[in-house]
């Protein structure tokens, strides 16, 4: 460990926002020690694939490295793995290992990432409930989804529904129950959210939305989803998707304030100048929507974890990456950029066969989101295009935006 | 850096205005070709380092092309990698034109 008398850049947490960190504050110029701390024994990993490529790929999948060993040698990161930090001295600067071994901070990045929500409901013992976060959740999924499984999948969200995808694809028999009256209702529009219903249902997914899970029952080694209507559905595997509740036990128990998450100012700091925190874990305040957020997506946690490492070197300018969220579904993806809510105006931009585009204006015409679905090659460019005007404030003119022929990108120039 | 190979047609000039990018298609390998807003032609792989994702999908600006899928970035001058999560180069190729013809040395 690194020298008692060489305060280290400490990182905890080493999802895509800890390692974004870790790697952002060498680049930067920081000449002293930085310690990336993982829970989990493999090398920093990519999120994504593991309801996706890790699920469906033939052979054995491997991890996607965000960083390997070298790199992190090369840039002089002490990785820490399998370990944990179980409390934080903020009187002496200091944080305390599970083995009690103790480390020093010049400032300190909590990147603890979020957890699987659980169910509030009886679970039978022996019933086969998995959630999906980690490598080897997603391996121990991978192993029975295949030909003549019968999968349930709770929760109509973004990770329920690409599980779904993925047991579909591999030939299981899959139902995904939500108990809200439609797929994906915290962040995609209903139009875009029937699309993808209906992609589902083509590739032979039963969707029950506006039902509500009861308990789940064991019966002769399977488990039984049981609906508050009485009716079962059996399953031999039943994954969990209800969303996820970030990590702020050390920083609650450290007295640092908490609101949906470890609550930040714009610059990242936490309510200590000398903490800051990045990804899941944390909430803060976003200037082009005027309020606090908390966000679960891969992209806002290597972009702030970045910007973290700005502000703990002084260099503390507020953040204001624009969300972006990314679902692949099948063939298809599903891009949002900006906070999609009640009462924006939506103009729609209809491009066939390829997809679909809402783009979304406040009052005086602003756009402040977009969402679209179909050929990454039909909507990429343009959800890309709408985020370069919604962090420009911009108002365009409707009639262009709703043209699927018109380059929008050339209002900008 | 360039290699030794042959020339193929990539398409006409008129085909790609500033800063717009065309896939190219040829022998099983796939590239990219860029317009720069100075008139001059560029061309790199076609896939991001990261993940088989198109680069001609994504958007050009700046000099630089972005996967649209992850973000990676890429100088299309040189195939150098920009930002993560790509952090492996891209091979350049070579272009000429001819009347009003691309070529790029494959």
């Amino acid at each position: 460990m690194s020298n008692e008398n060489e305060k280290a850049i400490v990182i905890v947490g080493a999802g895509e926002a800890g390692t974004a960190a870790a790697i952002a504050v060498r680049e930067a110029g920081w000449p002293g020690p930085i310690v990336l701390i993982g829970n989990e024994t493999l090398l920093p990993y990519e999120r994504p694939p593991l309801s996706k490529a890790i699920l469906i790929d033939e052979t054995n999948p491997e991890p996607k490295l965000i960083v390997t060993a070298e790199r992190l040698a090369e840039l002089g990161i002490e990785f820490l793995h399998g370990s944990e930090v179980v409390s934080i001295d903020r009187a002496v600067n200091m944080v305390t290992f599970s083995d009690r071994a103790r480390l020093g901070y010049h400032r300190l990045l909590l990147a603890t990432g979020a957890r699987p929500r659980t169910l509030s409901i009886p679970i039978a013992e022996g019933s086969k409930v998995a959630t999906l976060r980690t490598y080897e959740d997603a391996m121990a999924i991978r192993q029975t989804i295949g030909q003549g499984c019968e999968l349930v999948v709770i929760g109509g969200g973004f990770i329920g529904l690409e599980v779904a995808a993925s047991a579909a694809s591999k030939g299981a028999s899959v139902t995904v129950i939500e108990a809200g009256p439609r797929l994906l209702t915290r962040s995609v529009p209903a139009p875009i959210a029937e699309l993808i219903r209906a992609k589902h249902e083509r590739s032979g997914v039963r969707i029950e939305t506006g039902v509500v899970v009861a308990r789940i029952d064991v019966s002769e080694g399977r488990s039984n989803v049981v609906l508050a209507s009485d009716r079962t559905h059996p399953a031999d595997l039943v994954v969990v998707g209800v969303g996820a509740v970030p990590n702020v036990e050390l920083a609650h128990a450290a007295g640092l304030a908490i609101e949906n998450g470890i609550l930040l100012d714009e610059t990242l700091a936490t309510s200590d100048p000398f903490i800051f925190a990045a990804g899941d874990c944390c909430s803060f305040p976003h200037r082009l929507y005027d309020k606090r957020i908390r966000l679960e997506a891969w992209r806002n946690a290597q972009r702030q974890g970045a910007a973290a490492a700005a502000s703990m070197l002084g260099d503390n300018r507020p953040y204001e990456e624009v969300p972006w969220f990314w679902s692949d579904q099948y063939e298809e993806t599903l891009q949002i950029v900006g906070l999609c809510e009640e009462g924006q105006i939506p103009i729609q931009r209809d491009l066939g066969a390829k997809g679909q585009l809402f783009y979304y204006l406040t009052d005086d015409g602003r756009v402040v989101s977009a969402c679209g679905f179909g050929s990454l090659g039909a909507i990429a460019k343009e959800i890309r295009v709408a985020e370069m005007m919604i962090s420009r404030r911009f108002v365009p003119d409707v009639k262009a935006l709703a043209d699927p022929a018109f380059n929008l990108k050339s209002l900008l120039a | 850096m360039t290699i030794q190979g042959k020339w193929v047609a990539a398409c006409v000039t008129d085909a790609l205005k500033p800063e717009e990018a065309l896939r190219l298609d040829h022998g099983g390998r796939t590239f990219v070709i860029v317009r720069s807003p100075e008139g001059d032609y560029f061309a790199i792989d076609g896939h991001c380092s990261h993940e088989k994702v198109h680069l001609a999908d994504g958007i050009v600006d700046g000099g630089i092309i972005e996967c649209p899928k992850h973000f990676g970035t890429f100088d299309y001058r040189t195939g150098e990698s920009r930002a993560l999560p790509a952090c492996v180069d891209l091979r350049s190729y070579e272009i000429k034109l001819d009347g009003d013809t691309v070529f790029i040395k494959i």
